[in-house]
Parts: structure tokens; C-alpha cells; sequence
């Protein structure tokens, strides 16, 4: 599936495009298909999302999965500091990521 | 062609087409060229004296070399019109008076309310160029 | 140390203004996010991993307590409780929101800091010696002529957008603890034979893709025309480097493409025209900056000994304390590489501490180091224990000083889009695992970059790791050898990468070979010089 990811303007905040505005949550990312260019240009003229891009995700039990390691740690935090992330009272959020 | 939005001189602009470097040797008639990132400022020193007008192209804001090009010539001692064409934004404008830009023809028409604002923001300035400006470290020792 | 009069100070608050209102039209749309990137990348301000990530420039790592306590405040007002020092002595926070940055730039101006210039295709914060001032070996402090060059470099109007990024490093003894010879220019300030000032050239350093020790162009530009030079070096890169291609983009390549000896004699062309333009500074100018520079009201007999009786206490003042050139003081490393720690992370109550013992002990002042820890230059002896009890008290007090326990790390992929793996997991591990050893290794330069452009300085590092990206899963290369000091060299690469675990065992696998081949009082690095890199790939592949 592919889902949008960006970051907020204002707060620079991880956001995934849940199919009408823009989550923290990548549980909530839609798979848009083959409108993701689309989308993106709207939002990002409407200064809803800043620096948006198209990612591959697989569909899991909790919602998509990133295909890639690198939006797997944006969508929870750093792996270090497991505290500062989405999820500091999961203690298996790290191995999602992984 | 691109309209002059700022003009920093009071003579008359030059209406002339301005020509290429390459071609300026040839046109002895010709009082304005236009200078591209990559060529060399230099090429022009022997030829400031029917230089009227010198346009400087900025393809992308982000090419930095039409700077270095607008203070060898001033540093030279070209005294006529240095235009900044091209992709220029309101941003630039302060760093390229100081480079000797005199005048400022953007692709996009810019706010002149902010254009003011930004080339009035800096009172004073740290190191010299041929504007004239005193660079503070002559400055704080009179 | 410098202290702003009130024209720096007007700069610095027309700055933040300038800012305030670029970022106000950019949330209004008047600037779109190309023509805004690069102002805010002027600012120190990088759309990061998680967030908006600032990074605050800190003039060759010299700063006060003020300042530091500042920097703690920071952390706790407007981002996550806690910075991270870097490898150019600067400090980065990872959680800023766009909307209070100018805000953030405001309250470092009211302690003289700011963001200016920390990114973006400029000249970036120049760095210096972390011992400037204590070291017995420099012969004359750096720093002014780094702060001399700060305000050169500030708001230059013809060097703004560069092909590419410019770092300079500025030392004024023989032995380089900057890395001097990596920067794109690095300066050493010499002493001819009649005794004059000037300053060594060193242009084209650089690591990332293609790691580069700079040539000499001129062993020796008269102090008085040092400016004229720089100017001189950044006007033929400014017209010549390369922009076609981001990675071919960097002064190195226009000197390794031009050849040393043609690009100096562009720049030798380009100094004779700049020296009848009259753009020196005034040596007024810099006998006005060295004012800030001179010794502290050190105490003449200060008691030059140390009670050694408590074994912690020794082991730390043996690895983190350096001999001062004021007999009766000596130069503290605060290490922030504790075992299984984030190195060159340090929380906001760390970095308050850090501030109120400096004022207490250090005569104010601070430094930040290349390789993330932070220094106190100027402790008398007679406060030493006291310090380091306090130090160990906040975790701040670990001995490990240049061992493989002081590791520089990039943030990596936990922290930065730019990364293809993750550093600090690994860093931790090898941590944990080299502890007990690693007193009986010594000196021992342990690098982790988490992609190629080398921030974490892994090229440089007696070990290096480079973080890759092995279809999609982390990857790990190790290399042997490098060094950035006067004898700078670069890293090899022992062969295949591995994956995290098998990393660790790696590094612990070249520091046996080390221990069993060592002779004599041999480091780590001169075992590796002597006996070559084939006992290590022996027992790393078999």
C-alpha cells in the first residue's frame, strides 16, 4: 500500500495523511493509491504538511507498517529514547520499529 | 524582458538590448551585456570604459557566483548600472546591494513594503566591499 | 573571552527580527518552502527526523556560564529536557517547534548567541583548540584570530550561497587538536624566523564521500593580510567550485580537480588583486579582540599538587585532566560519554551544573570539544577533588578521555533523515561491552558516522564505523588507521560490513589483535602502523 508521511509546519510534528488531514498517528495512515502526488501538492499549497513524501507501508493488525526503518523511527521516535516517543508506556514499541 | 522593479541610480536606464559576453567584443556599438553564472567578470575589464549596463544573471538564487562577479567589477572601477536578473528574491537584495547591484529586475514581481524592510535591517556591517559602508572594525577605532 | 559591544549585540537583534519575519511570511505563504529553506538553513534551523532540529552556534567552543545556563533553559522551555554537543562544538536540540524559533534565536541574543550561519551554503562556525589559553604549547591563544574570522565571515555579502557548505578551524601549536587538516581551510598560526605572526594555509580538507587531508598552499601569509587570504580562497571557490553535482561540490574537489598547485596560484592572482582593495581588518582591530583573550587573574603559587588518595579520583585525573601552562592549574574534560550513554548528549540540569561549576571553578568559562565533551580550561588543583565530586554526582565524572569509552558518535538514523543506519545503539553496545578493558587498551579513537558524510568523523578514527544501508537492513564498515592530528591519515576498510552485534565483536576482535601484538607503550594506532592491516583482517574474517 502507499501512505504519505510529512511533518506539520508549524510544530515540525511527524504527521501521516489519514485520508482527510494529517494524523501523529501512522496506525491512521491511508493507502492513497495512486493519488499521492496529488494530495501532496494540495496540502503542501495549503501549507497543511511541509517536506511530504510517498512510502510503501504493509497493512498490519495496528494499521500500516513503513517499508523502510527510517519511517518506522519517524513514526515513533528514536529508538535510543524510547521515553520521548509515541508510545513511552509500550515496552515492545521498539521492536516494531526494528 | 523582465521589468526593472528597484533602481538604485539617477541617470537614464540604458535601452539597449544587452548582448552576451561573446558577442560584446564585436558590437562596438553595444553599451550592454549581460554577463551568465560561469563566465568570467574579467573578460569584461577591457571594455568598462562604453559599459553601460551590466545584467547579471541569477538562473537559481541559490548560484552564488553573479556576487563575485558584481564586486570584481566595481573593484575594477565600473561605475555604470549593475542589474540583477533572474531569480532574486526580496532576501538577496541587501547582500547584493553591498556586492554594487544597483538596480533589480526579479522574475516575480516582489512586495516592496518588505523589500524596504529587509534592505534597511542591517545597520551596520562587519566587513568592507566598494559600497562605501564602513565595516565596523574601522569603525570602532575611529 | 569576547564580549559583544553594542554593534555585535544590534546584528545579532536585527537578526532575530529579520528571522521573526521570514518565518512570519512563510506561515502566511508569501515564501514558499524552497524560498524559505535556505533562510532557515541560515538560521541553523533543519526540518529533521521528528521535528524541527536548531542548531546554535558556539564561536570556537568558547562559552560562559551565562550562555551555558542558557543553553540549559533552552532545553527545557522549548524542547525536550536535554542537547546534544556536535563535532564542530556547536549544540543541536531535536524537538523545535518553527513557530518558536524566533523566540528561542531572541533568547540566545540576550546572552550573545545565535544560530546565524550554522547551515546552509555558507561559512559555517569556525573551531578552535578546547585547551586555547591552557595548553603549554600553543604559541599564542587562536581564538582571536578565530573571532577575528567570525565576524569576516558573518553576513558576507559575496560568500552566502557557496557551491556548498564551508567549515574552517583555526590552531596555534604543532599538535593539532582540532583537526585542523580536515576543514575546508584550516589555519595555523606560525612563528617565522624573525619571530612575526602568520598564518599557515591549509585548503581542501574534508571527509564525507571523498575524505581529503588539505594540502599547504602558503606555510606562511603575514597576520597582517591573513583576511585578504581567506577572501582570496573563497572568492575562486565561490566562482569555480563545482554546482552541478551536490557530492563534487565542496572546496576539496575544486583543489584535487585543479591540482593544488593551479588553484594556489588562482588564489595567489585573486590575493594580489584583494591586497590593493584595502580589505584588511585594522590591526586595531584584533589587539582590541585579544583584550578578551587575556590570562584569567590566575593565582601566582597556587599549590601544584594533588591528593591522590581516593583510586576514582586518580584514575579520572590520570585520563580527563590535562597539564596547564599556570603551574598550580589544570584542564578538566568533563566526559559525556558515560558507559552505555548518548555521547555528547547532556540534560538540562547537566548542562546548568556544568554552568555553575565553571563559575565556580573556571574562572566562567567553558569549552565545547570536536569530539563532544565539554572542558573546563582553568582549575586550580586545590578545587580539583572537589569538582570531580560533583561531577561524579551528575553522572558527569566518567574517566575515559581519548579511550575507546570516549567515542564520537553522529545522531544517526535515531535522530537524522540524512542517515542509512543507526550509531547510538551501536555506540552503547560497544560501550558497555569495552568497559572493563578499556584502561588497559589507552588511547584509543573510537569514530561512528551513521552515513557517508562523515559527521561522526569515522575516516578520522584509530576504529571507524560507517553506517550503510544494506537493501534496506543496517549495515555496518569498519576501518582501521585513521588519525587527525599533525600526521593525518585516513582510515582503511578491513573488508565485508556487519550487521550490529557482529560490529561489536569486531571492534572488540581489533582491539585484541591490538593487545596481543603490542609492544612497548604502543597505542592502538602505532600497533596498526607497524604491523599493517592483515593480522586484523585475519581475525576478523578468518
Amino acid at each position: 500500500m502507499k501512505i504519505l508521511t510529512g511533518n506539520d509546519l508549524k510544530s515540525g510534528a511527524v504527521t501521516w495523511w489519514d485520508g482527510s488531514g494529517w494524523s501523529l498517528h501512522v496506525e491512521q495512515a491511508a493507502d492513497v493509491g495512486d493519488q499521492g502526488e496529488a494530495i501532496i501538492a494540495t496540502e503542501q499549497a495549503a501549507r497543511r504538511v511541509v517536506s511530504a513524501y510517498i512510502i510503501d507501508g504493509e497493512p498490519g493488525a495496528n494499521g500500516p507498517r513503513p517499508a523502510h526503518i527510517k519511517d518506522r523511527i519517524r513514526a515513533l521516535g528514536p529508538t535510543v529514547r524510547l521515553d520521548l516517543s509515541l508510545k513511552p508506556a509500550d515496552a515492545n514499541a521498539g521492536n516494531w520499529v526494528i | 524582458m523582465v521589468e526593472t522593479q528597484f533602481r538604485f541610480r539617477s541617470d537614464e536606464p540604458v535601452g539597449d538590448p544587452a548582448v552576451t559576453v561573446d558577442s560584446f567584443g564585436d558590437q562596438t556599438n553595444a553599451s550592454a551585456v549581460r554577463l551568465e553564472p560561469g563566465e568570467d567578470a574579467r573578460d569584461l575589464l577591457p571594455y568598462l570604459d562604453r559599459i553601460k549596463l551590466v545584467e547579471v544573471n541569477f538562473p537559481a538564487y541559490t548560484d552564488g557566483r553573479g556576487y563575485s562577479a558584481a564586486r570584481i567589477l566595481r573593484e575594477a572601477g565600473y561605475t555604470g548600472e549593475l542589474r540583477a536578473v533572474g531569480d532574486v528574491l526580496i532576501d538577496q537584495l541587501a547582500m547584493m546591494r553591498r556586492c554594487g547591484f544597483d538596480s533589480f529586475a526579479p522574475n516575480t514581481e516582489l512586495n516592496t513594503a518588505d523589500a524596504e524592510a529587509a534592505l534597511g535591517r542591517y545597520g551596520d556591517v562587519y566587513q568592507p566591499t566598494t559600497d562605501g559602508r564602513v565595516p565596523l572594525w574601522t569603525k570602532r577605532h575611529g | 573571552m569576547y564580549q559583544y559591544d553594542q554593534y555585535d549585540q544590534a546584528l545579532v537583534d536585527a537578526r532575530v527580527a529579520d528571522f521573526r519575519d521570514q518565518v512570519r511570511r512563510r506561515l502566511d505563504g508569501s515564501l514558499s518552502e524552497e524560498q524559505f529553506r535556505p533562510l532557515r538553513l541560515t538560521n541553523g534551523l533543519y526540518l529533521q527526523l521528528h521535528a524541527y532540529m536548531l542548531r546554535v552556534a558556539i564561536p570556537y567552543g568558547t562559552l560562559n556560564s551565562a550562555q551555558m545556563r542558557m543553553l540549559g533553559d533552552i532545553a527545557d522551555k522549548y524542547d525536550r529536557g536535554y542537547g546534544h554537543f556536535t563535532t564542530r562544538q556547536n549544540i543541536q536540540y531535536n524537538w523545535i517547534k518553527l513557530e518558536e524559533a524566533p523566540d528561542i534565536l531572541a533568547d540566545l541574543a540576550s546572552v550573545e548567541m545565535h544560530a546565524i550561519q550554522t547551515s546552509g551554503n555558507c561559512i559555517r562556525n569556525t573551531t578552535s583548540d578546547q585547551y586555547a589559553g591552557a595548553a603549554a604549547d600553543e604559541i599564542v591563544d587562536p581564538r582571536p584570530y578565530a573571532e577575528l574570522i567570525r565576524q569576516w565571515s558573518t553576513f558576507h555579502p559575496e560568500f552566502n550561497y557557496l557551491p556548498r557548505k564551508f567549515k574552517m578551524a583555526v590552531i596555534a601549536s604543532d599538535t593539532d587538536r582540532a583537526a585542523m587538516r580536515l576543514h575546508d581551510i584550516g589555519i595555523q598560526i606560525v612563528r617565522n624566523a624573525a619571530g612575526e605572526l602568520g598564518a599557515a594555509f591549509f585548503v581542501g580538507g574534508g571527509m564525507g564521500r571523498t575524505p581529503m587531508i588539505a594540502p599547504c598552499l602558503n606555510g606562511f601569509v603575514p597576520i597582517s593580510q591573513m583576511i585578504t587570504y581567506a577572501e582570496a580562497c573563497l572568492r575562486v571557490y565561490n566562482q569555480h567550485g563545482r554546482r552541478d553535482n551536490k557530492y563534487k561540490a565542496r572546496i576539496k574537489i575544486l583543489v584535487h580537480e585543479l591540482g593544488k598547485e593551479e588553484y594556489t596560484r588562482q588564489v595567489e592572482a585573486e590575493f594580489a588583486h584583494l591586497l590593493t582593495q584595502n580589505i584588511e581588518p585594522p590591526a586595531a582591530e584584533l589587539e582590541r579582540i585579544k583584550t578578551f583573550f587575556a590570562d584569567p587573574a590566575f593565582e601566582a603559587g597556587a599549590p601544584d599538587t594533588l591528593d591522590r588518595s581516593n583510586p576514582a579520583f586518580a584514575a579520572w585525573v590520570d585520563t580527563n585532566c590535562l597539564a596547564h601552562k599556570q603551574a598550580g592549574y589544570i584542564a578538566v574534560t568533563i566526559s559525556l560519554k558515560p558507559v552505555g550513554g548518548i555521547p555528547g548528549d547532556a540534560t538540562s540540569d547537566q548542562i546548568r551544573l556544568m554552568a555553575d561549576l565553571a563559575k565556580a571553578y573556571s574562572f566562567d568559562e567553558l569549552r565545547v570539544t570536536h569530539a563532544q565533551n565539554i572542558v573546563l580550561p582553568h582549575v586550580k588543583k586545590a578545587d580539583l577533588f572537589t569538582l570531580w565530586q560533583h561531577l561524579d554526582a551528575a553522572g558527569l565524572g566518567t574517566a575515559n578521555l581519548d579511550h575507546i569509552g570516549d567515542m564520537i558518535a553522529c545522531p544517526g538514523l535515531d535522530y537524522c533523515s540524512l542517515a542509512n543506519a543507526r550509531s547510538i545503539p551501536v555506540a552503547q553496545k560497544i560501550s558497555e561491552r569495552m568497559a572493563a578493558k578499556q584502561h588497559e587498551i589507552g588511547e584509543l579513537k573510537l569514530k561512528i558516522s551513521g552515513c557517508i558524510n562523515a559527521c561522526g568523523h569515522h575516516h578520522a578514527g584509530h576504529i571507524g564505523i560507517l553506517g550503510v544501508d544494506r537493501k534496506g537492513v543496517e549495515n555496518y564498515q569498519l576501518s582501521l588507521g585513521g588519525c587527525e592530528g599533525a600526521d593525518t591519515s585516513l582510515g582503511t576498510i578491513t573488508g565485508p560490513g556487519f550487521d550490529e552485534d557482529g560490529i561489536v565483536n569486531a571492534v572488540e576482535t581489533a582491539t585484541q589483535v591490538y593487545l596481543d601484538h603490542k609492544q612497548g607503550g604502543e597505542r592502538f594506532l602505532d600497533t596498526y602502523r607497524r604491523i599493517g592491516m592483515a593480522p586484523f583482517k585475519e581475525a576478523l574474517y578468518g
